[in-house]
């Protein structure tokens, strides 16, 4: 493997939703690297920030949220040079032509929903047509005097070198007889072969980032297999950066190589995907591997769940925001004390008072 | 497809059978005819002669004869395109609707025409910049539309156009320009009155369709296939038409289809009336009042043909616009 060359950097990213009830801190500090070409795992429970996270990374954080502090650097390189522009996403104008560039063009995003994903009206082609047609740009033969510098020397496709593109895109998905699913309708597919098309929509344009944000929630087991061997392939095919969303810890161990554990819109504890699963630090990390099943196990007993409830959203609790249902909660501590983010031995890090000396 | 078509066509004219059959005897319940009042007026005046002459109108218009006999006869003579005569006028029904019928269509497809280039842009401004201060705005507007019933709004624009513009406003001409043949003056002239229909139009019938563009719209936007069109690098404004407002106007064909085709015989009756439009609306409520049943049995006719036309054309759009529900 060669050296980790960051992609995309996320720092002290704060989002805050401002609705009628109070403010929302959807986001509060978070703080990774994704490097090109790796796997970044995200888990946490529903509604811990992750999804935020992610769209902020693509400066499409939904109403009423904002970005109210930190940034989100891109490490922005033309095909085939090895030069970088950084370019901060978070200051750019959320329907400027720069972000829309980068917008599936550089960064594709896939979704948890693949019922709904597509538009219903457009068949499977137009949706694969207008990402092909806003990014893909195709070589130009003749290079004119002015237009010397590789980049400019190329031209949108086709209508049908589009076509051709979304028949090669879904045959690489697995999706049986392309030539004619290219024209159906999102109806007349299955949700595994929507989610299909979804990634063949993302990976048509060649990004070096694939944000995936749950992308296996809603398929049952043995496409969610498939779904995944898809994207693993890509990654390898493409040296593709993906940054994997989920709440489901069996299929983190399989895709990530490191993992970013959040809770409550703060991130608890970051590590190689081997530390986080046989040494995890953090109490919540903990817990939620005691909360996978397992088979074999003694059958009768019951599985393991996190104590208590997520805390109100507009009313977090003091100190650390884990402590209420924390198995190794210091009374006078954790319920005073904010934990700060260290790190413990090489890329391991944590934010837990256990750790901290207080 | 064609085979569908066909069936609804066949649909369609089993249905105006039985709306005209039905709507007949809903003329014929009432105790009397229109000659009864028609008798009743001339008696009142001290008309001795009435009876006799009464009588020889009842031969004439066969109002004599059996319900079944008159429904058969009007319906024989209706496909051969002679649609009976007024009592009212002593007229032909087809040269009073005719007369009527150019410009009761200009007025209603100008109307629609206004109405919905109003209403589907302010609807999506509407959702788009959801409680933004012009939201607001259209909103209170649209309420008040939805509220105030046509002819109130009339009422009130006609004493406004009286007494602050001192400007005659009933009609849709002035009154050298109603017989004249058509001119540069004569158009001028009815663009002159055509605003307060328009203005009436524009705020009672946007108002619904404004709402329902609005809220459509914003559920539409909520869906993730929004988000993840955003997320291919589309601009905003592609995403709000290209994918947002083309499935979120399919409530607003039906509409069409259903409410708007048929109104382009009726027009707003009873704006109509408040503003005095020549139009078929008046006519139509006059020949019900007056038991003109020849003429109010055409007219229903009519209505329901278009309604149906209109339902079938809305239906075709529909399965044109959303494959979800295209027929095989």
């Amino acid at each position: 493997m060669t050296a980790n060359e960051l992609l995309v950097q996320i720092q002290n990213l704060r989002v805050e939703f401002d609705v009628r009830a109070g403010i929302v801190k959807a986001v509060d500090g978070v703080t990774f690297d994704i490097y090109r070409g790796q796997t970044l795992g995200v888990i946490g429970e529903s509604g811990c920030g992750k999804s935020i996270t992610a769209r902020a990374i693509l400066q499409m954080v939904p109403k009423p949220g904002k970005i109210t502090a930190g940034q989100v650097l891109y490490h922005r390189r033309a095909k085939g040079s090895t030069q970088t522009d950084v370019i901060n996403i978070s200051k750019l104008d959320p329907d400027g032509q720069l972000i829309r560039e980068i917008r599936g063009g550089e960064i594709g995003m896939i979704f948890q929903e693949p019922m709904s994903s597509l538009t219903p009206v457009y068949n499977a082609g137009s949706h694969i047509n207008e990402a092909v047609s806003l990014h893909r740009l195709m070589p130009l033969r003749k290079v004119g005097d002015q237009m010397a510098e590789t980049i400019r020397a190329h031209r949108k496709v086709t209508k049908e070198e589009s076509r051709q593109i979304a028949i090669e895109m879904l045959r690489r998905v697995g999706i049986p007889k392309p030539e004619q699913r290219v024209d159906s309708y999102p109806h007349q597919l299955s949700g595994g072969q929507r989610q299909r098309v979804m990634i063949a929509i993302a990976l048509s344009c060649q990004p070096v980032m694939l944000i995936a944000d749950e992308p296996t929630t809603a398929l049952d087991v043995s496409i969610e297999a498939q779904i995944l061997d898809i994207m693993r392939e890509m990654q390898r095919n493409e040296n593709m950066a993906i940054m994997f969303i989920t709440h489901n810890l069996g299929v983190i161990a399989e895709m990530a190589k490191e993992i970013v554990v959040m809770y409550m819109g703060k991130q608890v504890e970051r590590a190689s995907t081997v530390d986080i699963f046989y040494d995890p630090k953090h109490p919540y990390t903990r817990a939620l591997l005691q909360s996978i099943p397992k088979v074999g196990r003694k059958t009768g007993t019951r599985l393991a769940s996190i104590e208590g409830m997520v805390p109100d959203p507009f009313n977090l609790p003091t100190g650390c925001v884990f402590h209420p249902r924390c198995p190794s909660f210091m009374p006078g501590k954790c319920d005073k004390i904010a934990p700060t983010w260290k790190q413990l031995v090489g890329d391991h890090w944590v934010s837990c008072l256990l750790y901290e000396e207080v | 497809m064609l085979n569908y078509i066909l069936r609804r066509l066949v649909y369609a004219a089993i249905m105006i059978v039985l709306v005209s059959f039905v709507s007949f005897v809903i003329i014929k319940l009432p105790p009397g005819d229109f000659l009864t009042q028609k008798v009743e007026q001339l008696r009142a005046r001290g008309d001795r002669s009435a009876e006799a002459r009464i009588e020889d109108y009842r031969i004439r218009y066969g109002l004599d004869r059996p319900f079944i006999e008159q429904y058969v006869g009007w319906v024989t003579k209706f496909v051969q395109g002679d649609f009976g005569e007024s009592f009212e006028y002593e007229r032909p029904v087809k040269d009073l609707l005719g007369e009527r019928l150019t410009m009761t269509v200009i007025l209603a497809l100008a109307t629609l025409i206004f109405t919905w280039a109003i209403a589907i842009p302010l609807g999506v401004y509407s959702a788009v910049k959801q409680y933004s201060i012009g939201d607001q705005i259209i909103s209170v507007f649209s309420f008040i539309g939805l509220g105030m019933p046509g002819f109130l709004l009339a009422l009130l624009i006609l004493y406004f156009a009286i007494t602050v513009l001192n400007q005659e406003a009933t009609g849709l001409f002035s009154q050298q320009y109603v017989d004249a043949p058509w001119s540069i003056g004569r158009v001028l002239d009815l663009l002159n009155h055509l605003w307060i229909p328009a203005i009436v139009s524009a705020v009672t019938g946007t108002g619904g369709l404004i709402r329902i563009m609005r809220g459509n719209l914003l559920e539409t936007l909520g869906q993730p296939f929004i988000e993840a069109a955003r997320a291919r690098g589309l601009a905003n404004r592609t995403v709000i038409w290209k994918h947002a407002v083309r499935m979120a106007i399919n409530p607003l064909i039906v509409i069409l289809g259903s409410e708007a085709i048929p109104s382009i015989i009726t027009g707003n009756a009873l704006v109509s009336i408040v503003l005095n439009l020549p139009t078929i609306g008046p006519l139509f409520v006059e020949s019900l009042r007056k038991l003109d049943m020849y003429m109010a049995g055409t007219c229903i006719v009519f209505f329901t043909l278009l309604l149906l036309i209109g339902n079938l054309l809305a239906d075709l759009v529909l399965a044109w616009v959303d494959p979800r529900i295209r027929l095989e």
